[in-house]
């Protein structure tokens, strides 16, 4: 697998940096890591940093995740970046909404790194 | 609180208490790769000096709030963040309204029929302990009070009727 840039959003930065953690545990080569600590904040990040994979709550002030994946498409060389959904949200109607918007994957919190396993890399061989 | 409302708080007090130390057990395992032990907050007074909270509403209402010291927020925030990582205190206030939240959402998503009909609200910590709380849920409390690496951690959960 070729080595990925990533894009975390999350408002808690003590959680960007277990995703980042989790992330090269489950064995994704990191090239570089971007972070964001909103939906609005991430659209900005993307502008000047093009991404291959995003990893992004729910719950976010300013705008949460379901809203940035749906506004995803308008950031210019973002089309078609896989995102996975990290989030506390666990209901079937949160991920049926997080799928129907775009995300690839889902992952709940409390996760394991091989949960992060299990729902990242499949979405990265796709991409590849 | 009306009769009807009692019966039904006490029957939640019953029902889910196991349900939210089954949450904190495993948001504590998974996250932080400790088990929580049992504790008597009797023994173990000590007036706590963070607060973090999340609220719930929908069909399960309430506050979810995680009260205790310095050092255990602090050694909280050190197994969470792991060995790479410094800490400041931004980054203790930060790993314990994430906690409170993950337990409060491991919680809901074990609760049968609330599903996607309860949210979540942003995490608020508060800091220090001299601060009276009146929440507006007036449908009793579960509380659980456990000991993480010796020192006091009590979880509440405030229920509105």
């Amino acid at each position: 697998m070729n080595k990925i840039r990533a894009l975390i959003v999350d408002d808690s930065s003590v959680m960007r940096k277990i995703v980042e953690r989790s992330l090269r545990q489950a064995g994704v080569d990191l090239e570089k890591v971007v972070e964001a600590g909103n939906g609005a904040e991430a659209l900005g990040v993307l502008k000047d940093n093009p991404v291959d994979l995003i990893l992004c709550d729910i719950n976010m002030p300013v705008m949460d995740g379901l809203e940035f994946v749906r506004q995803l498409g308008t950031v210019e060389n973002s089309k078609g970046v896989p995102v996975v959904m990290i989030t506390t949200e666990g209901s079937e109607s949160h991920v049926v909404q997080a799928l129907s918007a775009g995300a690839r994957g889902y992952i709940r919190k409390p996760f394991t790194p091989d949960q992060v396993k299990e729902h990242v890399l499949p979405v990265l061989e796709k991409k590849s | 609180m009306s009769p009807n409302a009692a019966t039904a708080a006490s029957s939640h007090q019953e029902d889910w208490l196991p349900i939210l130390e089954l949450a904190i057990q495993e948001v504590f395992e998974i996250m932080l790769g400790c088990r929580l032990e049992p504790a008597d907050a009797a023994e173990h007074q000590t007036a706590p000096e963070l607060t973090a909270m999340v609220g719930l509403a929908g069909s399960a209402c309430g506050i979810l709030s995680v009260c205790c010291s310095n050092r255990a927020a602090s050694a909280i925030a050190d197994h969470m963040l792991g060995p790479e990582n410094s800490r400041s205190e931004d980054h203790i206030w930060d790993a314990l309204g994430e906690l409170c939240n993950m337990i409060a959402g491991n919680f809901k998503n074990k609760l049968s029929g609330v599903d996607g009909s309860c949210m979540l609200s942003v995490p608020t910590v508060i800091t220090g302990g001299e601060y009276s709380f009146h929440s507006l849920a007036d449908g009793g409390c579960i509380e659980c009070s456990m000991l993480f690496e010796g020192a006091l951690v009590v979880i509440r959960l405030d229920l509105h009727s």
